[in-house]
């Protein structure tokens, strides 16, 4: 995956020099952090292959430069990791390599680029553009770079979105010694597609969205290679049996509101999907309740809840089927921006527990610090998060800003 | 045409000020002080913070602000972070309205996520300071009532005293007395009184400069909370006016651009 990766972005980066260089000299401005961080695990792994802890660090720089009054921008954002344990996890990847024409009501975007569609908080079902970088966190927040030409109008009765989107992206899995895996593991270099074209397949997608008053809302339509696998068994190097991903062609619509009305948020995400095998929909939605200056302080306390629903119910690609978040988001608005969101997310009709607890800091001017803590309960055995059960862990990461 | 209408209003008031009440003559100080202070089109400058607590501890906050004035509605505003690095490209975008809560738009940008957020945070600090949000605010005539309380002088200068109550039931203020230069009407000092009606924050201008000839902008507010002991000094610099800032500068997906 990375081999081919490679490629393509090198072919980006050919079409991108001209831009480069028929700009006028600016300075380049670098911003970006590198971060330390350590993973712990509570319980003996289901593995004997698998780790017990863990470090790595990370680096993220971003350059950019802007001219032509502020019209055109170029930006490149590498990132690597290197992780101790599991060669999996020690990855690269240009996160962002664009750029950027802004109009008088118009923009264009060329090259690699990251695009977040979406109101709600717990998970994220309407966001499809860029694949999950899922070795980074399984929270799926953290996404590859995604080739892309885009095109964004904006009218008076909203702004549209064009992209094309040459080139895909496969999911990232931890390797033989990584945590958080299914067992028998993911082998990406095994990934098969339903589009003979593979991974050179030339998806689009297409999005209007809007604010009227109080009500934020998107309407999207994407064709092309559905970024979540299936997964079916193959035989690794070693001839052991490991799961190959399996990448189907997919038309999806979808749906995103928000209505912020005083202290209430409310949120709705739908899409529905056609896939190989079968049509289904699923949404999420819910509320975020949020008091200020509570007890007389000048901290927030606010009250989060979202269902999650999937047509598919317990044949689900997803463990989050029939499941409902609970979380309280302690934000104490102070100097060094400490804020806390502690949450549990619970399926209804097995009672699999995720609990989850995320906590951040800064220190000085350029230091933050974030603690990560996640812990299952009660895990059925039908529920896809069965081979997380061994996996409770802290994670604590440093992270220098510049 | 309302802008005529206030000349009007203000001309009559003017002529009658035996008959004001005390909440007319305090409302027609606002609509001169407003009156004064438009026409300026857009602006961008440079904005710091220094945050102090009471043990003397700093952090530092740096942002550029962008600033469209609207001539039906409130201004549009869109605030990009540099410091502490750690936010640095974070950015606000905000919609004031006249009477109305602001819409208001934050982008993330280790996510690229665009959230629109609760305009019931305008009690809310603003990145930790002794600001809130509303302190901030365009502040539209609309969004209080006013009372006149008396004339003085606030280091030799002649003022107006003027009380004002906030029409937000957001808001985290039950009022505020405001120090009005006579001769230029501009604020010189604001004070600060919270839910139960005590003395919470006091806020002082300080360096004020006159710009494209008629407009008057501070170089530093400085805040003092006289409940925690906290204070902020708010510096800003680099004023350019009449820059060329558009309505398209101001977009949801402006934001996404900004670095």
């Amino acid at each position: 995956m990375r081999r081919l990766g490679k490629a393509r972005h090198a072919r980006w980066l050919v079409m991108l020099l001209p831009v480069l260089f028929s700009a006028p000299v600016v300075a380049w401005e670098l911003a970006g952090n590198m971060a330390v961080e350590g993973r712990a695990f509570f319980q003996s792994p289901l593995d004997s292959r698998q780790y017990d802890s863990d470090y790595s660090i990370s680096l993220e720089p971003e350059f950019s430069r802007t001219w032509d009054e502020d019209r055109q921008s170029l930006v490149f954002r590498p990132f690597v990791r290197l992780d101790g344990q599991d060669d999996e996890r020690s990855h690269w990847d240009i996160r962002e390599l664009q750029w950027i024409y802004a109009g008088d009501g118009w923009e264009a975007r060329l090259g690699v680029g990251k695009v977040y569609w979406g109101v709600t908080e717990a998970v994220h079902l309407v966001d499809i553009i860029n694949q999950t970088d899922l070795v980074e966190n399984i929270d799926g927040e953290q996404k590859l770079g995604q080739p892309m030409a885009k095109l964004s109008l904006e009218k008076d009765w909203g702004t549209l979105d064009f992209f094309l989107l040459p080139g895909f992206r496969e999911r990232t899995f931890p390797g033989e010694e990584g945590r958080l895996r299914s067992h028998p593991r993911v082998e990406q270099d095994l990934a098969e597609y339903e589009s003979s074209t593979r991974q050179r397949h030339v998806d689009y997608a297409l999005r209007w969205s809007h604010y009227i008053g109080e009500w934020d809302m998107g309407l999207a339509w994407f064709q092309g290679t559905g970024r979540d696998p299936l997964f079916r068994p193959g035989l690794g190097r070693k001839g052991e049996l490991v799961l190959a991903p399996f990448y189907e062609q997919i038309d999806q619509a979808s749906v995103d509101l928000q209505a912020t009305l005083g202290e209430w948020l409310w949120k709705l995400e739908a899409i529905y999907r056609n896939g190989l095998e079968e049509d289904y929909y699923a949404f999420t939605g819910g509320f975020e309740y949020t008091r200020v200056g509570i007890m007389d302080t000048s901290a927030d306390l606010g009250v989060i809840a979202e269902l999650v629903v999937d047509e598919r119910g317990d044949r689900a690609a997803t463990a989050f089927n029939h499941d409902v978040f609970l979380g309280l988001r302690w934000t104490a608005n102070d100097a060094q921006s400490l804020t806390v969101l502690a949450g549990a997310v619970v399926d209804w009709e097995n009672g699999s527990t995720l609990l989850n607890v995320e906590a951040s800091r800064r220190f000085g001017q350029a230091y933050l610090l974030s603690v990560q803590l996640r812990s299952w309960l009660h895990i059925d055995p039908e529920d896809l998060q069965y081979v997380f059960r061994q996996d409770d862990y802290l994670q604590v990461e440093l992270a220098r800003y510049f | 045409m309302s802008k005529l209408l206030i000349t009007l209003l203000v001309a009559l008031l003017g002529f009658n000020a035996s008959a004001q009440t005390q909440e007319e003559k305090g409302l027609a100080i606002a609509l001169e002080a407003d009156r004064r202070d438009s026409g300026w089109g857009d602006f961008q400058a440079q904005m710091s913070m220094l945050l102090r607590n009471r043990h003397g501890e700093e952090s530092l906050r740096q942002m550029r602000v962008k600033s469209l004035e609207t001539v039906d509605d409130g201004d549009k505003s869109l605030i990009v972070f540099d410091e502490p690095k750690d936010v640095k490209g974070t950015a606000l975008l905000t919609f004031s309205h006249k009477v109305k809560d602001d819409d208001q738009w934050l982008y993330l940008p280790a996510l690229k996520r665009v959230k629109r957020i609760a305009s019931r945070n305008k009690s809310g600090p603003f990145m930790g300071s002794e600001f809130a949000f509303e302190d901030l605010a365009s502040q539209e005539v609309e969004k209080y009532t006013y009372k006149y309380i008396r004339d003085d002088e606030l280091d030799g200068k002649p003022v107006f005293v003027n009380e004002r109550y906030p029409v937000s039931k957001y808001s985290g203020y039950t009022r505020q007395l405001v120090w009005v230069d006579q001769a230029e009407y501009i604020p010189l000092k604001v004070e600060y009184y919270d839910r139960k009606n005590a003395l919470l924050k006091t806020l002082i201008f300080k360096g004020y400069r006159q710009y494209l000839d008629k407009y008057w902008r501070a170089d530093e507010m400085f805040m003092e909370n006289h409940q925690t002991g906290k204070s902020t000094l708010l510096t800003w610099k680099d004023y350019t006016f009449r820059t060329g800032l558009k309505d398209s500068d101001f977009t949801r997906n402006s934001l996404k651009r900004t670095r």
